[in-house]
Formats: structure tokens, C-alpha cells, sequence
């Protein structure tokens, strides 16, 4: 089976959960007043719902065929493994501990470190140069953000943070 | 009219705002150059610097010259290096190219930033003229005619975004809506679908959405295929920037047209820039003289002219639909409307009523980008040039960054960025499987103005009825229901003809 009907499939059972959701336990909840409302909470998603079960089906039984040759300028996904997936996995994994470390590291040391590991991780290795770049950005985009947009980022680590 | 221009130059000459238009059309220049980046990317980036600023007009201004810059910057790599940043430029490098490695780049450069510059000011114009009179009619809708307004946007869009798979399109519509559904509505003080999760509450932040559904997919085909990001400069010498009379003879008509009928398609939800670049380009070869037919494709002044022409006037067009109607018809626009509900701007035919400084501004502040884009970038280009040759290693970790950043600055909350790493992940994937993600992203701006405006037609109908009683909404709902069907019945007809069996159905 080709990946979009794969992708059909997975979007068909999370509209059925959703379905589910709307017909039958959302109205549990519904005050009796609002039940004389021609209106529901539950009206507009049991339409969504319905439609989105159709066109999932429509795809997944292959109504539709799909245009077959991959356009030239796309990533062929059959073939994934030949492009860098290894450096978009480790791009990613590093994003979400950006995620994670952004609050207890603070946020000038957890941008540079992304940034200095995000261009190690695509193969640069000139280190003077990538540890310029990083720290250069960290602080003007912090001194951006926080001093000239006025968004609050703590910039230092908890331990070292006074109060905040 | 004139009162409204008058307004617009007051707005749109102060300081501040001449800086953001300045600033934008340089900030778009410099990323849309970069291949790889398209301009909902780049303005899905600029976005929270845009909210944050607070005022409306500007910040619209700000966004709207990212966009030209964004535009103009693409079809500059699309010319010098034949890698078009842009869906919408890739017309302009099918002559552009050619002209850069005849030694011509310069001329190439100027006619683009003329047609450019042209395209953008008959479009701006046309705006003008159309906007306020297509305003006036939508005064008279009413919240049925309106949901079915939205309806006929959101299926004219399904029908032309995706490449001939309507349904793929359709259901990326749907589910963009059911996004729209989940946390809590303004009608109806409950939680809806949050799964009794806090973090969903207040409903999946757009920027989020945005920076997950664009600029993240297009960071990761940059790292997972690095040749769509190698600039292999062959003769990259810019010089001789001027064109010869006869050149410039050639081209006036084709710009004429271009700009004109880029603007009329560029109006059309779903259609835009990209089908306007091509489009052009098809036309104006096709009325071409016979020798001249010999050039498109080898380096034809006019083979560039078009597109470049057609792509910014369209881009002005589909400011018309946002503006007067509050309903996007671009992935680009979607956005912008995305900004300007945030900026507490409901756009739609009331705007030009209750906040006349905001529209007319814009426009203003369009004749302005396109002067500064031509007089700025004109001399500048070989410089500007340059950029192109950042590497990517460095290149990619701040595309990443400046994503989470946008996410995080918006909510203040790195749960946000978990979301925005998982749904990237979903929609990369669903790119690799040519789903369209624009719809996705559209349907779930006007998710909630769409069950707005469909809950008052029902309350004040008391119940379905209103799809009968009202023969205009009636009216464009068929219209939205043939726009979907017609598109798959035809290609299930192309298909089963060239297949070679007789359509029974």
C-alpha cells in the first residue's frame, strides 16, 4: 500500500475518534437549557466528522489515484534512506532537547549550543568560526527579543537566575 | 476614494512605517533569495516580530513588504543560479537562466526588476479600483451568505491547490477545520476535544501551525536533499544592468497584459501567483510572432517579462479576496490573515469602514515597496548577490532556530515546541505522500469564523433552513459543491479515456 493511503488510513481513525467523540459522548455534558438551542457544540463537528470519513475512504480505496511519477524536484520517500536522514533525525532530536533545555539552561546558552551542534551535525568543522557565529546570534537575538521586542526570555541558567 | 488615499499617506509616510516597509523588502530580498525558502516561510518567520510590534497598519505593512521582497529575492537565485526560492518564479527561470549564462545577468536582473515593479503598481491600482467596490457588495452579506462565502474559498482552493487530486486537497481542508474545532469556541463556554489536556485549552497556537506546516518540511528537504540548496555559480559577473530601446519596446505590452491578467487570476481563491507565472508565460508565447517563439525558453526578454510581471500582480490580487471578503485565497494571504486577527483586525468588508487607516495604508505602503524594491535592489543586486553564497551548514541551524523561536515567542511555553517538532514531523510527511498543506493551514484559519458565521445562520434560522431560504447562499454553495466535483469527474474521465475504455458513468 502506498504511503498516502497509509496516511488516509491514520487520518480515517483519528476522524472516527473524533466522530465518536462528537455523536456520542460529547452531549452527555450538554446543559439542558442549551439542548432547545438549534445549535449544538457537537453540530459542526458531526459535519466535519462525516465529511472527512468520505474523503478518507475516497482514498484509501483508491478512488483517486495518486499522479504516480514523483515530480523530479520532490524527495522521493521510497528512496528515503538515500537522502540525509541520518542529519535530519539527529536535526530534529536536537530540536526537541532544545525544547526541553530551553527553560533550566536559559536561553543564551541552550541557543548557542543548538546552534554550534545543529552546524556540527551537518558536517561544518571549523570551530572558531562556529562558535562566533552561535554566540554572536544568541546574544543579538536575545538582546532583540528582550530588550528592543520586550517578550521576556531568561537568558541564564536556573541555578544563576535571581528569582525568576 | 481620494479621502481614503489621503489617509493611506499620511499612515503609511510616517517614520515607522516607512522603516518597516524599507526594512521588509530588504528582509524579504535577502531570505527569498536563498533557495529552498518560500515566502509563506519567510512570513510565517516574520510573524511574531510582526505582532509584537502592535500596531496593525504596520505590522501589515512589515509582512506585506516581506512578501514583494520575498517574491522579487526569488526570482533573482531563479535567474543568477536557476534555483528558484519561489514556486512562483519558476516561469522567470525558464528565461531568466539562459539570458545569466549568455552573460546577459544584468539585463536579465533589470527587466525582472521592471517587470516586477510594473506588475506590482498596475496591481496596486487594480486594487484601488476593485477592492472598495467588491467591499460595498459584501456589506449587504449576511452571516449565511458569509459561511457560504468561506465554504466556496475553502473548495475553489481544495480544487486548485493540490495537482489534480482534489480529494487529497479536500480532506487536508477538512482536517484543518477539525483543528480549528478543538479547545475552547466564543459561542459555547466549553472545552471541546482537549482530550483534558491544559495545554489545548485555548486551541493549537497558529503559529505553531504555520512554522510546523512551512518553514520546518522546507528545512528538512534542505537537509535531506542537499542539492536543493548548492549554488553552483557558473558565471556569476553582474554588469551592464541597462536594456536597449528596442527591449524595452518588446516587453511594455507584454507587461501591460501580464500584469493585468496576473491580477484578475490572482484574485481567484486557490489560483495566485505561481498558476499567474505560468499562465503568463503560456499566453504570451503562444501570441507571439513565429521568430520570436524561437526564443522562449533560450533567453527571451519577453519569455521573462511575463512571468515576472504576472507573479507580482497577482500577489497584489490576492490581497483583494483577504481585504474586502476576510477570506484568504493563498496559503501566503492565509497567513497574513492569521497576523491580523491576532492584531485584533477582523479583515472584511467592515474593515474599510471602521478602520479605513489599515486598508489604505497597505495599499500605500504596496506603491512604496515597489519603488524601494526597484531603486533599492536595482543597484544592489550584485551585492545582495552574495548572500547566496552562505553556506548551508550555517544556514540551516538558524532556519531551525528562528522556527522554534517564532513558536516559543508567540506562547512563552516549550510544551509549544514539542507540538511544533511533532506536527513538522506529521506534515513532512505528508508532504513526501503529495498531500497539499496549504489547504490544511487555510481551512484551519477559518475553521472558526467559518462555525461562527454557520451557528448565527442557524440560531437565527432555527435550524438547517437557512441554506433554502437565502438563494444567494444556496447559489454558492452549488457553485462550491461543482468546484470540488468538477475537477476529479473530469480527470476520472481524462484517466479512463486515455486508458482506453469508454466512461460508462
Amino acid at each position: 500500500m502506498a504511503l498516502d493511503r497509509w496516511i488516509a488510513m491514520i487520518i480515517l481513525l483519528i476522524c472516527l475518534a473524533y466522530g465518536y467523540a462528537a455523536f456520542f459522548t460529547m452531549d452527555e455534558a450538554l446543559a439542558p437549557f442549551m439542548r432547545r438551542n438549534p445549535i449544538w457544540p457537537s453540530t459542526f463537528p458531526k459535519i466535519l466528522s462525516v465529511m472527512a470519513i468520505i474523503c478518507s475512504l475516497l482514498i484509501l480505496l483508491g478512488f483517486e489515484k495518486s499522479s504516480g511519477e514523483p515530480k523530479p524536484s520532490e524527495i522521493n520517500y521510497r528512496r528515503l534512506t538515500d537522502y540525509k536522514l541520518g542529519q535530519a533525525i539527529a536535526l530534529l532530536g536536537l530540536m526537541v532537547a532544545y525544547a526541553l533545555l530551553l527553560r533550566p539552561a536559559g536561553f543564551l546558552l541552550s541557543t548557542f549550543g543548538f546552534l554550534f551542534i545543529g552546524s556540527f551535525i551537518l558536517g561544518e568543522r571549523k570551530y572558531i568560526v562556529m562558535a562566533l557565529a552561535s554566540a554572536i546570534a544568541a546574544g543579538v537575538v536575545w538582546y532583540l527579543v528582550d530588550r528592543v521586542l520586550g517578550i521576556f526570555l531568561s537568558p541564564m541558567p536556573v541555578f544563576m537566575a535571581n528569582g525568576g | 476614494m481620494l479621502e481614503g488615499i489621503l489617509i493611506g499617506l499620511s499612515t503609511a509616510f510616517s517614520v515607522t512605517n516607512l522603516l518597516m516597509v524599507v526594512g521588509g523588502c530588504l528582509i524579504g530580498t535577502f531570505i527569498g533569495m536563498l533557495p529552498g525558502l518560500g515566502p509563506m516561510s519567510i512570513i510565517a518567520i516574520m510573524i511574531p516580530v510582526a505582532i509584537s510590534i502592535g500596531d496593525p497598519s504596520a505590522a501589515l505593512i512589515l509582512l506585506a513588504g516581506v512578501y514583494y521582497g520575498a517574491i522579487f529575492g526569488g526570482s533573482t537565485s531563479s535567474i543568477l543560479i536557476n534555483a528558484p526560492g519561489v514556486a512562483s518564479t519558476v516561469a522567470t527561470s525558464f528565461d531568466g537562466y539562459p539570458l545569466a549564462r549568455q552573460g546577459k545577468a544584468g539585463k536579465a536582473l533589470t527587466v525582472a526588476a521592471i517587470s516586477s515593479f510594473a506588475g506590482g503598481s498596475i496591481g496596486a491600482v487594480l486594487l484601488m479600483i476593485f477592492a472598495p467596490a467588491l467591499a460595498t457588495v459584501a456589506l449587504l452579506f449576511h452571516s449565511a451568505e458569509y459561511f457560504a462565502l468561506m465554504v466556496v474559498g475553502l473548495s475553489a482552493i481544495a480544487a486548485f491547490a493540490g495537482t489534480g487530486q482534489v480529494i487529497k486537497a479536500l480532506l487536508m481542508t477538512i482536517l484543518g477545520v477539525i483543528m480549528a474545532t478543538v479547545g475552547e469556541g466564543a459561542l459555547f463556554n466549553m472545552p471541546r476535544f482537549t482530550m483534558g489536556l491544559m495545554d489545548l485549552q485555548s486551541g493549537f497556537g497558529f503559529i505553531t501551525l504555520a512554522m510546523a506546516m512551512f518553514a520546518l518540511p522546507e528545512a528538512l528537504y534542505l537537509v535531506l536533499d542537499p542539492n536543493r540548496s548548492k549554488t553552483e555559480s557558473g558565471n556569476n559577473e553582474i554588469k551592464d544592468l541597462r536594456i536597449t530601446k528596442e527591449e524595452a519596446k518588446a516587453i511594455t505590452p507584454v507587461i501591460g497584459r501580464q500584469s493585468i491578467q496576473g491580477f484578475l487570476i490572482g484574485v481567484l481563491p486557490g489560483a495566485g501567483a505561481t498558476i499567474a507565472s505560468f499562465l503568463g508565460y503560456a499566453v504570451e508565447r503562444n501570441i507571439a510572432t513565429k521568430e520570436e517563439q524561437e526564443q522562449f525558453g533560450k533567453g527571451s526578454v519577453k519569455g521573462l517579462a511575463a512571468p515576472e510581471s504576472a507573479n507580482n500582480a497577482a500577489c497584489t490580487g490576492s490581497f483583494v479576496p483577504l481585504l474586502t471578503l476576510g477570506i484568504p485565497g493563498s496559503g501566503t494571504t492565509a497567513i497574513l490573515l492569521g497576523a491580523l486577527i491576532a492584531l485584533n483586525v477582523s479583515p472584511g468588508p467592515r474593515l474599510m469602514v471602521d478602520q479605513p487607516e489599515i486598508f489604505w495604508a497597505v495599499i500605500i505602503s504596496m506603491y512604496l515597496g515597489n519603488v524601494i524594491l526597484l531603486i533599492l535592489n536595482l543597484p544592489l543586486i550584485p551585492y545582495i548577490a552574495k548572500i547566496l553564497a552562505v553556506p548551508r551548514n550555517f544556514l540551516i541551524p538558524f532556519i531551525l532556530f528562528f522556527t522554534l523561536m517564532g513558536a516559543y515567542i508567540g506562547q512563552n511555553n516549550s510544551t509549544e515546541l514539542l507540538i511544533l517538532v511533532g506536527f513538522g514531523i506529521c506534515a513532512t510527511v505528508l508532504r513526501f505522500a503529495d498531500y497539499p498543506l496549504a489547504p490544511l493551514l487555510i481551512g484551519f484559519i477559518l475553521g472558526r469564523m467559518l462555525e461562527d458565521n454557520f451557528s448565527r445562520s442557524m440560531q437565527l434560522y432555527d435550524g438547517i433552513g437557512f441554506i433554502l431560504e437565502r438563494p444567494m447562499t444556496m447559489g454558492l454553495l452549488v457553485l462550491a459543491v461543482i468546484l470540488v466535483v468538477l475537477p476529479s469527474y473530469r480527470a476520472r474521465r481524462a484517466r479512463a479515456r486515455a486508458e482506453g475504455v469508454a466512461d460508462g458513468d
